[in-house]
């Protein structure tokens, strides 16, 4: 195992994030505490409370995955469709480190980034509502492994995109309208029966169900249902990646 | 002719063991263009090895499949013992390359990014060793500087840093001196030259003749993906030391006069011409003398002409030789 390597590749990327830590800490963190003051404070102050839960504190999970999502690919992505774009890629397909490792610097990288913005969104949330956490350990567990599966996709997203534009294409037209749709600011139990059968469909659904549920102790589905999808779906990230660097798919020539 | 062992220079011990061997390795791209067309190579221990060719010819081709960045088609490469493929570990932890294209990260100092290479290539941190390498190439002022404030000629030294600082073996270097000025050529020539010394193999791709007549013990000429040549640079620059002087007689001559008869006088089959081959960097060419005594015999020339083959000359009707 190269250790070494791991390390230089995890401290190069974040470097990277404290260089540019205004963009990619300091907004997510602004852009999130508007939508409390909207949402939390402003709006919710007027609507009822679901499942027991006012309809501040009922939209903190739904916005740190918001958060987890949109951050984790944007960060994961661009980290590796850099050195692609400049060509400084050469020195990791030229160095004694296996795939495993590249993507264990990359990702790792990219998730911790997440779990520190979904932290510094946790506790500035406490700032504006009130809310208690039920389970902390899943709460984490959900945080963490969101974090890892969905850098993971955005790694994927980074290495498929051969411009910019693709890669901003994932993330804005597939990305966010699930994300919003996930029920981030609503239960799905208020859809229509309809609706609410093809929300199932929405992975993004089962990740703020279950993240909700380490919070408030309710959820929309199972949490077992949810950790089960969040699962599978890291499979099928570490999968394509798997077959990605087999074939050298659009890294190598 | 000298037997060619006088004119070879000593070597260090082992210095014939191969240290890269390349076996029918073909390359053709996902365009379905064959760059390389199967390269058989191999590089010795302790040499440096010049590449040289044209445009397009494969050079970057090879060194990147070497290194890992460039999938082969088919055939196999062994550096240090160790397949590129199979076992890449170890091979890879003993090359270096400095790819022909500049690049590198913009934002990130001299010193991060050495610091960075040495990781990547599974090496503990070793500042001393970094700053040596820094100073050797005039860089250790820059070092918290940010390479995109640096020069041309200084970010190249750059990727030198970056790729020795994993302390490599075998070291490529594709084109190091392009669009570099000629006090810093010469510094990089010492370089290399210090890096041999300490046992480094080097391979080097460049289009400067001088510059591989300059450096190499070895030179391979690469055209259209296929290696024409490959031979001992004293060999190429005995060929390169011979001008020929051709006549061009009056009347055909049916044999040479016995007293004219030397290997180094040929008459040509049709007995029109006569060739005479002499060495430029000896003091004596002996025209003066050849011309005096053809005259003696009464054979009588309508022309003349010399020509040079320069290794420049023999790279280029290699070249288009195969065309
Ligand atoms: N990724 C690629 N896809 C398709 N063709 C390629 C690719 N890379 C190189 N080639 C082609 O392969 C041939 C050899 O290219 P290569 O870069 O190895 O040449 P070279 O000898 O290094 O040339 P130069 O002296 O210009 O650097 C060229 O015809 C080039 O167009
Ligand atoms: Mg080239």
């Amino acid at each position: 195992m190269n250790f070494y390597g791991i390390k230089a590749i995890y401290l190069f990327e974040m470097a990277r994030t404290w260089r540019t830590i205004m963009q990619s800490i300091a907004s997510p963190v602004l852009s999130t505490s508007l939508y409390f003051i909207v949402f939390g404070s402003a709006i919710g102050s007027r609507m009822a409370s679901i499942d027991g839960v006012s309809y501040g504190a009922f939209i903190v999970p739904g916005l740190i995955m918001l958060s987890i999502l949109t951050e984790s690919i944007s960060n994961a992505s661009f980290g590796i469709y850099m050195p692609k774009f400049t060509g400084t890629i050469y020195e990791v397909l030229s160095a004694p480190i296996s795939a495993v490792e590249t993507v264990i610097g990359y990702v790792g990288a990219a998730a911790t980034k997440s779990i520190i913005i979904g932290t510094i969104i946790l506790i500035t949330a406490r700032l504006f509502v009130d809310f208690s956490i039920a389970h902390p350990v899943w709460m984490i567990a959900f945080l963490v492994l969101t974090s890892v599966t969905f850098s993971l996709f955005g790694f994927i997203i980074g290495i498929w995109a051969d411009s910019f534009q693709k890669l901003q294409i994932v993330p804005l037209m597939i990305v966010t309208p699930l994300a919003f749709l996930g029920g981030s600011f609503y239960s799905i139990n208020m859809l229509p029966p309809f609706w609410q059968t093809i929300a199932l469909f929405n992975p993004v659904v089962y990740l703020v169900s279950g993240f909700r549920w380490s919070f408030y102790g309710v959820a929309d589905v199972g949490v077992g249902i949810s950790l089960g999808m969040t699962l599978v779906f890291m499979l099928l990230c570490l999968a394509a990646i798997g077959w990605i660097f087999r074939t050298g798919y659009k890294i190598k020539a | 002719m000298k037997p060619l062992d006088s004119l070879e220079m000593p070597r260090p011990a082992g210095a014939s063991d191969p240290i890269i061997t390349v076996s029918g390795l073909t390359k053709t791209y996902a365009s379905g263009f064959q760059a390389l067309k199967k390269v058989d190579l191999e590089i010795r221990k302790g040499e440096i090895f010049a590449l040289l060719g044209p445009n397009g010819a494969g050079k970057t081709t090879l060194i990147s499949i070497i290194c890992g960045i460039v999938n082969p088609s088919t055939g196999t490469v062994v550096a240090d013992g160790h397949d590129i493929i199979r076992d890449f570990r170890p091979a890879r932890t003993k090359i270096g390359l400095v790819p022909q294209e500049l690049t590198t990260d913009a934002f990130e100092s001299v010193w991060a990014t050495v610091t960075f290479s040495r990781g990547l290539f599974g090496k503990p941190p070793n500042p001393a060793y970094l700053e040596k390498i820094l100073k050797d190439l005039s860089l250790w002022e820059k070092r918290d500087s940010k390479i995109m404030t640096l020069s041309g000629g200084m970010k190249r030294r750059v990727m030198i840093a970056k790729a020795l600082s994993h302390e490599p073996t075998i070291l490529f270097l594709d084109e190091p001196t392009a669009g570099v000025d000629v006090e810093l050529r010469r510094d990089m020539w010492e370089m290399v030259r210090g890096l041999r010394e300490n046992g480094v193999t080097i391979i080097l791709t460049t289009h400067y003749i001088e510059e591989a007549e300059e450096m190499a013990d070895r030179i391979g000429v690469i055209n259209k993906g296929e290696i024409v040549l490959v031979e001992d640079k004293h060999v190429l620059m005995q060929k390169l030391g011979k001008k020929q002087l051709t006549l061009h007689l009056q009347s055909p001559l049916s044999s040479l006069p016995a007293e004219l008869q030397s290997a180094n006088l040929q008459l040509s089959s049709d007995g029109t011409e006569l060739v005479y081959t002499f060495d430029t960097q000896s003091q004596e060419t002996g025209i003066a003398g050849l011309l005096r005594r053809l005259n003696e015999h009464g054979i009588d020339f309508k022309d003349l002409q010399t020509s040079e083959s320069s290794l420049e000359e023999i790279f280029v009707s290699l070249v288009r030789g195969r065309a």
